[in-house]
């Protein structure tokens, strides 16, 4: 083990979090601050050679390297877990920048309610309302605190959109179920394609009330508080598990590491792959002292820090806590210990649409669309429906790429077989009409969703994989199968002959892309015996240890988790700048 | 070596002269090279709906596909115990990796590529359901439709076909306008757009 001289703080992870953590704490102190990303660095030009669907959609260039570290699933406490082989249903990123770099940038906030998830549900509905099994809880903060740090996080990131309630005043063609915004978007809504402007008429025909999707992919050039100034979106359709060409689409990479890169204090050591956070006992829980990683190399390395930030993606920071048995592991037959409790992964569902007319559909950007939100959390009375909670319904034009999009047919087009002559000229045919309508909703969190370490499977470095119990229930069955009926009956006011109605959910399926957002894990909670950490990301047991990231979310909303995971990063670095570096205690 | 039948065209134009290239083959035998393209040739065939797997270079593709990273299974979880009867919402948790899968796969189909288009089709009906034919099928796919870089997609056929114009720079002029009407500007290769050449994953085991 090589030991090297301590650092004042180190962060886990280069991504979303921990280089907001780091621009934070390096712009505003004079700590030395040590980053360790696992993955490489990113080159110049690296994402204008990337525009290459084959290497980057098909082969996952810029994911997890599964060959080295993985999860294993099973979708119950009886069953036998496999290893996710290849990546599937999520797609956690490797590199500087992490996920943040591949993603699709859709930039909702969280509805206030989500955050009150337990004590909201109870007031409005009552104990009756509960699903079987859930393990809903609070917080321990709220939409209204938060709110200042989501205005900043936006004006920051570049946020696209129409407002829809600034201040309790609704504003038509926003969302007007949002929670109260202290200001307008700092940038206009996308444009709108083809495909998504029908489905804008068709919802408003309903009398739902869509409006454009909060995006982080610039409507226009614009100019952040840092001076970070980024072009307007090109629509070029490659987006998605691609980094962005010409940096309008907010990375990491673009929004933070040039402010980073400046800075004298902080230094980003890529290849490094944390293995253990190292601590000492002491009163009423444990003294983070460093972390230990494997460099590039493969050579075993300890780096002592003061301060250690928690902030890889939501998985892996759970499997870094068990591995470094900090904090209680959770037991699903007890109800007793945190670590690994409410893994959730937002519900999801879609309808697939075939119009008479092309789509021009390679045109677009990850997450330009439109939704509406009338079925979102508290938008939607479920007093009388089979399901609590809900979610938003959208429209999406990502920019279609071949290889994943061709050979989508209608299921009244029969070709007895999905391959051959007749297959081939149907899916030509209709290759540039067909689309989709999606559902992305809230899963409930439940007792028996969780994360522990896998008895049998290994990674790399020998340490037992992660594992996820994790499976689809009533609630998410009932809910999607709501919104199904729904999407179908705006295909039809779309003047949609042909529709594919969502199938149903199956088991939890690691293959079908879902979304990357998974949820829980190290959740915060206002008190230590149901949470890891704090409200502030501190560690419950380890006060000079913060988690950040959407691990530390107690439930998902049907948003997206980015905007959430970096306002809830800035609140923390306030506090960690004004009152933990004055005084390195449990801030209360 | 493979002789790919290079008719440089663009996909409806009436252009008669072809010629003949040799490609070196970097992992199949010519032998399995034949039976690949045939099989290619029947999932993805050439006909009146235009091109198909032939007049795309798919074997060609495929051929550097399985020399390269994923023929090994570069960045697949590659540890034991295997549990080869996994349920399909696992994905496929089998041992032999695709170059492996192909090798086994093809012993199956000798003499494939002299058979008649019908019974071709008989054949390949029998093997639909094995691991080795969803590769084969998706890596046609995958062939037709790639960036030409990749040695597939050969003139860009595939993407005529679907009117996908390649990486475009911008669709910014265009992203709201043509509704309902087939926007189809000129196509482009990720190597015309850059003036270079682009190294992809599956020549990182050149030496």
């Amino acid at each position: 083990m090589k030991n090297l001289p301590p650092t004042d703080v180190v962060i886990i992870g280069g991504g979303w979090t921990g280089l907001l953590m780091a621009r934070e704490l390096g712009a505003r102190t004079s700590l030395n601050i040590v980053v360790l990303e696992r993955g490489g660095p990113r080159k110049p030009g690296e994402y204008l050679a990337g525009m290459d669907e084959l290497d980057y959609v098909s082969r996952l260039r810029m994911m997890q390297d599964t060959s080295r570290d993985t999860v294993t699933l099973r979708h119950d406490r009886n069953g036998r877990a496999l290893p996710v082989r290849q990546l599937g249903s999520f797609l956690p990123g490797n590199g500087v920048g992490g996920t943040g770099e591949h993603w699709g940038a859709i930039f909702p906030r969280l509805q206030p309610d989500c955050f009150q998830l337990h004590s909201k549900t109870l007031e409005r509905y009552g104990e009756k309302k509960f699903p079987e099994g859930h393990s809903m809880q609070d917080w321990g903060i709220t939409y209204e605190e938060l709110e200042p740090f989501y205005t900043r996080t936006e004006r920051q990131v570049g946020v696209t959109g129409k407002a829809g309630n600034i201040s309790g005043k609704k504003i038509d063609g926003g969302n007007i179920f949002e929670g109260p915004r202290t200001g307008e978007y700092p940038l206009p809504p996308n444009a709108v394609p083809y495909i998504s402007s029908l489905f804008r008429d068709a919802a408003k025909s309903l009398g739902y009330h869509p409006f454009p999707n909060p995006t982080a992919l610039n409507s226009e050039h614009y100019t952040n508080p840092d001076g970070i100034s980024r072009p307007g979106c090109a629509y070029c359709g490659f987006c998605e598990r691609m980094g962005c060409m010409i940096g309008a689409k907010a990375q990491p990479t673009n929004v933070l590491l040039p402010v980073i890169r400046k800075l004298k204090n902080v230094s980003i050591r890529t290849g490094a792959a944390a293995r253990r956070i190292v601590y000492d006992k002491a009163t009423g829980g444990v003294k983070a002292r460093g972390v230990t990683y494997i460099s590039e190399s493969g050579e075993e390395v300890f780096q002592p820090a003061d301060l250690v930030i928690l902030s890889s993606w939501t998985l892996s920071n759970t499997h870094l806590l068990m591995l470094s048995s900090i904090g209680s592991p959770y037991d699903p037959a007890t109800g007793k210990g945190t670590l690994g409790k409410n893994l959730t992964h937002q519900a999801g569902a879609n309808v697939q649409i075939f119009m008479d007319k092309p789509l021009n559909k390679f045109m677009g950007a990850g997450g330009v669309g439109i939704r509406f939100a009338d079925f979102d959390g508290d938008a939607l009375d479920q007093s009388n429906l089979p399901f609590l909670r809900g979610g938003v319904i959208q429209c999406l034009s990502i920019g279609a790429q071949p290889i994943a999009a061709f050979g989508s047919l209608p299921s009244s087009v029969e070709t007895a077989k999905r391959w051959g002559a007749d297959w081939k000229k149907s899916s030509i045919d209709y290759y540039d009409r067909t689309g989709g309508i999606a559902f992305s909703g809230e899963q409930i969190p439940y007792k028996e969703n969780y994360i522990d370490l896998d008895p049998t499977y290994k990674d790399f470095a020998g340490d037992p994989l992660l594992r996820l119990t994790i499976n689809w229930r009533e609630n998410e069955r009932k809910m999607t199968e709501f919104m199904n009926a729904k999407m179908v009956e705006i295909a039809r006011a779309m003047g949609v002959k042909e529709i594919n109605p969502f199938a149903g959910y199956g088991n939890y399926d690691t293959v079908r892309y879902q979304s990357t957002h998974l949820q829980g894990g190290t959740i915060m909670a206002p008190s230590p015996d149901i949470g890891v950490v704090s409200p502030y990301l501190q560690h419950w047991q380890a006060p000079n240890l913060f988690v950040l990231g959407a691990s530390t979310f107690p439930n998902t909303g049907s948003a997206n988790p980015t905007s959430t995971a970096l306002a809830l990063t800035y609140r923390t670095a306030d506090a960690i700048v004004e009152r933990y570096l004055k005084s390195p205690a449990p801030l209360g | 070596m493979y002789s790919l039948d290079r008719r440089v065209s663009r996909v409806f134009a009436q252009e008669k002269s072809t010629q003949t290239v040799k490609i070196p083959l970097r992992f199949f035998t010519e032998e399995e090279a034949l039976i690949v393209a045939a099989a290619a040739s029947r999932i993805f065939p050439s006909d009146d709906s235009g091109p198909g797997a032939k007049e795309a270079g798919v074997v060609i593709f495929i051929d550097r596909q399985l020399a390269g990273p994923y023929g090994r299974d570069r960045y697949r979880y590659t540890q034991g115990p295997w549990v080869e009867d996994a349920p399909p919402e696992f994905g496929y948790q089998g041992k032999a990796t695709p170059k492996e899968t192909y090798r086994e796969g093809l012993k199956g189909l000798k003499g494939f590529d002299k058979l008649s288009p019908e019974d071709q089709d008989k054949q390949l009906t029998q093997i639909e359901h094995t691991h080795f034919f969803a590769l084969l099928r998706q890596n046609t796919v995958e062939g037709m439709f790639c960036d030409p870089l990749h040695g597939g997609n050969v003139d860009m056929v595939g993407w005529q076909l679907v009117g996908f114009p390649g990486p475009r720079m911008s669709n910014f002029n265009e992203i709201d306008k043509h509704y309902g009407e087939a926007f189809r500007p000129k196509l482009v290769s990720l190597e015309q757009v850059l003036g270079h050449k682009v190294h992809p994953s599956e020549d990182e085991d050149l030496k």
